[in-house]
């Protein structure tokens, strides 16, 4: 390249406006927050959920945009301007509206109400929506940074829980040993194609034939990533930081950082593994093949012998971790392609329903926990039948979900992954998912047992559901049921994934 | 081939016991009288729409009838499709019939308003999967009955309840799990050979999809594992005896009276309907299972000390008779276990609600330490014996019809099957009689000599079964008309399909043509002079 004098490239602001609208939310909230006493209950929370909510409703008009005009690149072909990107926008939007809901509650109770916690919940959700729309690699770390180093900091934010700091430390030391990996692999990638940009490596692989010396740069890169991402999705064998961090975070940040974070860290791998190097899919698709089977298997079996239910939860999302890295697999068979088939939806849907299913059964288990002074010891939840209904009805639900029972969204979720793999016939892959997701209902079965079998222990007298978490727990509950018997909608929605924009 | 009701009864069948379910739920806990009327009410209601069914099924149809389709998932070809032939026809009406009578027969002893809003679902959940002509449909009803039934018998069952709830749904998903997977390669497997779209549609499928034989197999095993569980046929029992005998009563008559058949019904409509090809092939293997069950179910039955878990057992071996039947393809013994289903649901429904009357009179179910009722209470075991006589089957009874089709049915094309199955019906004979020997005759000891008698509300459920039993058993024709068009129909698809002949017994033939020559040993060489 010559010398030349530096031109701006042209920014579509409209496109960025959800980033936008997150990134001044949550500055506005910091600076504002630190010069003015401590807002009145639930404000916080209610500023969090509009800025949201905006973002949200944002990237719902962007959507009708798209399907106008097609899918483009923005600032510089750095960002992808396509429905994945939005669709995974709208995904942690709600995963944040959902948790600042959560969080109000919990913050009263131990009396460490601040914005702190919600302006990072909304830097974190500009990490994970970067990451879901990168179109250069490094644009899609400095997304993961972003994520990972608020995520870092909420994990130890319950400052007087020894076990909240350690989680925290632990996330922290373990979060930057994979992103170094990742950015390792960006590297190698760099040096096999000549560059980050998606759109160029694709370029690249499209033009040129690769010499063998290339070609082992670029699978090594696809290799570290493939580790960097597979951390931050929380897949075996990079889960181990998952149940202590889980365990030891503030409820509602488990709850986020099982959903906005799972989802940001899988977009990234579609935009990594299927849209960056679709002509290696050969090289990296026994590799998901065989990380999905792992986490399947390890992440439901070790679910089933754990006493807290927080780690029950925190083996179980292995797995469903696994369960997202099936759809990834069979969006692997046809990467590329004009007709990719539907693995990338799959995965997409996935993504939507898990977040809320997750946020919803960590939000009961956090109010379960506040009866019983922070315990989640599976007996903590004895006697919830009788004690709270309503809170065991919508815990039902959302084990029943997951467990991937017929009309819940959780069983339009796994249809969806099973559907696609099986499309591609990778039936073995689809059996093991489905035995695996038999080995965790035994999990769920295990906590409902106590939920409405077992008497309580104890006589506690429970407080008032707190209004917010109520709602947020309800909200997550009615769209599980709905969608579970009217899921046409999503299912068109997530169609249009696979016109990505590079 | 259908004729559309403009009224959509089917629909109806789901929708009336789920709106019921709603209504108790929102009934005030204070009223628990208002409870069980409600309940009562609804699956009555839904007894009263599956006899009208009854009464305007068209026996001379053999095709689906009371069609009802809508599409639901459009981009998944998923359409709300249901429809009733002869052979769900009687499961359809069954359950209808036995829920209410469960329903009013016992009580729960705590919460009788979570038990009635599960035994309605449950009785929602059953009657889709037996009118659902969709397979996701089907498949949803299949999967979502164990959600219900895991609750009652983890709720209201007996000591062992939590242990047997978490087997009987484990195992039963491990089952569904293959035919889920299964399921859906069906649909794209069809989509590239014959049928051309994607559709859940289980008519479209059947007579559209030529699979590959290799191919046919294993789907149909995937879909063979989930109803074998569910049937059960050995070695995938074990779940049963622990379900049956730790379910409340209710539970147990509904577990063995209605879904037991999901999985003996799903041979019938998913295999050999939509696999004809693959059923024929593993023919061996099932008639080989199913006749183990029986021997062995009967052996074990024997053996038992509890009266619920004899009665466990011999659902094991009544099974392996109907599993038997299915697999010898010939009409005769197709529409003997149709029968049978229908015939086991009713007299091991009212075996349950007998042995559940003892257990709440005594508080026990053990054989030894039952005696002499017969003198204290001798309308009861008058009840007790010809509800046993007919699961025995006895002659006169419905029982015997059944079974006596099954074998002779299967005769003609498993023979040496057949001769070990008919010992089945002696030990039937030997265990339910020497378990009536011990319980009923003799003294009543001190435990046994307050005995009540059969109370009004017990015998006004017990009538209406022994009934059934009386009449089928003397005359079982209108039942075999509407089940006759559907087997056949079947029957013919699976001959079309697979090139199968399916052998005419020698006596069926309403007049032998006179032959020439002694020797008619070879009907496919050309007769020279006629």
């Amino acid at each position: 390249m010559l010398a030349q004098e530096f031109l701006e490239p042209s920014i579509d602001w409209f496109a960025l406006t959800p980033l936008l609208v997150l990134l001044g939310g949550g500055l506005l909230l910091l600076v504002a927050g630190a010069l003015t006493p401590t807002w009145p209950r639930g404000c916080y929370a209610a500023y969090t959920v509009l800025v949201a909510g905006a973002a949200g409703g944002l990237a719902m008009f962007q959507w009708d945009d798209i399907t106008d005009e097609g899918t483009s690149t923005i600032v510089s072909r750095a960002l992808a301007f396509d429905t994945l990107a939005e669709f995974l926008t709208i995904t942690i939007c709600v995963a944040v509206i959902l948790v600042a809901l959560l969080t109000g509650d919990e913050l009263r109770r131990v009396g460490i109400d601040g914005p702190e916690v919600y302006a990072l919940y909304l830097m974190a959700a500009i990490g994970g929506v970067v990451m879901a729309s990168a179109n250069d690699l490094i644009v899609l770390f400095v997304g993961l940074e972003t994520l990972s180093l608020a995520f870092y900091v909420l994990a130890a934010s319950d400052r007087r829980r020894r076990l909240s700091q350690e989680s925290g430390m632990k996330y922290f030391v373990l979060g930057g040993f994979s992103s170094a990996f990742l950015l390792y692999g960006i590297a190698l990638l760099y040096g096999g194609t000549g560059s980050t940009n998606i759109s160029d490596i694709v370029a690249h692989f499209q033009t040129t034939v690769d010499t063998q010396r290339e070609d082992a740069l670029v699978l090594a890169g696809v290799a570290l990533m493939i580790v960097g991402l597979g951390f931050k999705a929380a897949a075996v064998p990079f889960h181990v930081w998952t149940p202590d961090v889980y365990e030891g975070a503030p409820t509602p940040v488990t709850a986020f950082m099982a959903s906005a974070g799972k989802a940001a860290a899988f977009a990234a791998m579609l935009r990594v593994l299927v849209i960056a190097v679709p002509f290696h899919r050969d090289d990296w698709r026994p590799v998901v093949w065989v990380l999905a089977v792992l986490s399947l298997v390890i992440g439901s079996a070790l679910a089933v012998v754990q006493t807290n239910v927080k780690r029950m939860l925190a083996y179980s999302s292995i797995s469903h971790a696994g369960f997202v890295l099936v759809g990834v697999e069979a969006a692997g068979h046809r990467a590329g392609e004009p007709d990719p088939g539907s693995g990338m939806p799959s995965v997409a849907t996935y993504l939507l329903l898990y977040t809320v299913l997750v946020i919803g059964s960590f939000g009961a288990v956090a109010l379960v926990e506040r009866d019983h002074d922070g315990d989640s010891g599976l007996d903590s939840f004895k006697g919830l039948a009788a004690r709270r209904p309503a809170l065991a009805i919508a815990l039902t639900v959302f084990l029943l979900a997951q467990a991937g029972v017929p009309l819940t969204s959780g069983f339009v979720a796994k249809f969806a992954v099973i559907r696609a793999a099986v499309e591609q016939r990778s039936y073995a892959i689809g059996v093991i998912a489905m035995v695996a997701a038999v080995i965790a209902a035994f999990l769920y079965l295990r906590i409902m047992v106590n939920v409405w079998l077992e008497p309580a222990d104890d006589a506690i007298e429970p407080e008032r559901v707190p209004f917010t978490s109520g709602l947020a727990i309800a909200a997550a509950a009615v769209f599980t049921l709905l969608v579970g018997v009217w899921p046409g909608w999503l299912l068109d929605a997530t169609d249009t994934v696979t016109q990505y924009a590079r | 081939m259908s004729s559309a009701a403009s009224f959509p009864i089917l629909t109806s069948l789901i929708l009336v016991p789920v709106i019921g379910a709603v209504l108790v739920l929102i009934v005030s806990r204070r009223r628990p009288d208002l409870v069980k009327l409600v309940a009562l009410l609804s699956s009555a209601g839904t007894a009263g729409l599956t006899i009208w069914l009854l009464w305007a099924f068209d026996p001379d149809a053999p095709g689906f009838q009371y069609v009802s389709q809508h599409t639901w998932i459009d981009a998944w070809g998923i359409s709300w499709h249901l429809g009733v032939d002869g052979i769900s026809l009687f499961l359809v009406v069954l359950t209808g019939v036995l829920f209410p009578l469960s329903i009013l027969a016992t009580d729960p002893h705590h919460d009788d308003k979570a038990y009635l809003a599960w035994m309605l679902l449950l009785e929602a959940g059953v009657m889709g999967s037996f009118i659902s002509l969709d397979l996701f449909v089907f498949f949803i009803f299949f999967e979502i009955v164990l959600v219900p039934m895991y609750f009652l018998i983890g709720g209201w069952g007996y000591e062992q309840r939590v242990y047997a709830a978490t087997k009987f749904f484990l195992f039963t998903m491990l089952g569904s799990a293959f035919m889920f997977v299964g399921i859906i390669a069906t649909v794209f497997i069809a989509r590239d050979n014959g049928v051309g779209r994607i559709t859940f549609d289980l008519v479209e499928l059947a007579e559209g999809a030529n699979f590959a034989a290799s191919t046919g197999r294993w789907l149909f095993f995937a879909f063979a594992v989930a109803f074998a569980v569910k049937v059960p046929i050995f070695p995938l029992h074990t779940w049963l005896p622990d379900a049956h005998t730790q379910a409340p009563t209710a539970g147990s008559v509904v577990l063995a009276g209605v879904m037991l058949k999901l999985g003996t019904y799903g041979f019938l409509r998913f295999g050999l309907y939509l696999f004809p090809e693959a059923t024929r092939w593993s023919r061996p293997l099932f008639l080989t299972l199913g006749v183990i069950g029986i021997t062995y179910g009967a052996i074990v039955a024997a053996m038992q000390n509890d009266l619920k878990r004899l009665v466990a057992y011999s659902s094991i071996a009544h099974l392996g008779f109907i599993v038997l039947g299915t697999f010898a393809f010939t009409s005769q013994a197709i529409s003997g276990s149709v029968m049978q289903m229908i015939n086991h649901g009713i007299s091991t429904g009212a075996l349950f609600l007998l042995v559940g009357m003892i257990y709440e009179r005594r508080h026990t179910r053990e054989i030894a330490k039952l005696r002499g009722i017969q003198q204290v209470a001798p309308l009861f075991a008058a009840g007790f014996m010809v509800v046993m006589l007919s699961s025995i089957g006895v002659p006169g009874l419905n029982g015997f019809v059944g079974e006596y089709l099954i074998l002779i049915g299967s005769f003609l094309t498993a023979r040496w099957w057949v001769v070990v199955a008919a010992t089945g019906v002696i030990l039937a004979a030997l265990y339910l009689l020497w378990a009536y020997q011990r319980v009923f005759h003799g003294e009543p000891d001190e435990d046994n000599k307050d005995f009540a008698e059969l109370t009004l509300k017990e015998a006004s459920v017990l009538v209406p079964l022994i009934g059934v039993i009386v009449f089928t058993g003397i005359y079982p024709k209108p039942m075999l008309d509407r089940i006759e068009p559907a087997v056949d129909s079947l029957i013919a698809h699976v001959e079309e399909r697979t090139g199968y002949e399916e052998p005419q017994p020698v006596l069926a033939e309403p007049e032998p043509e006179p032959e020439t020559g002694p020797e008619s040993g070879e009907p496919a060489s050309g007769e020279g002079d006629g």
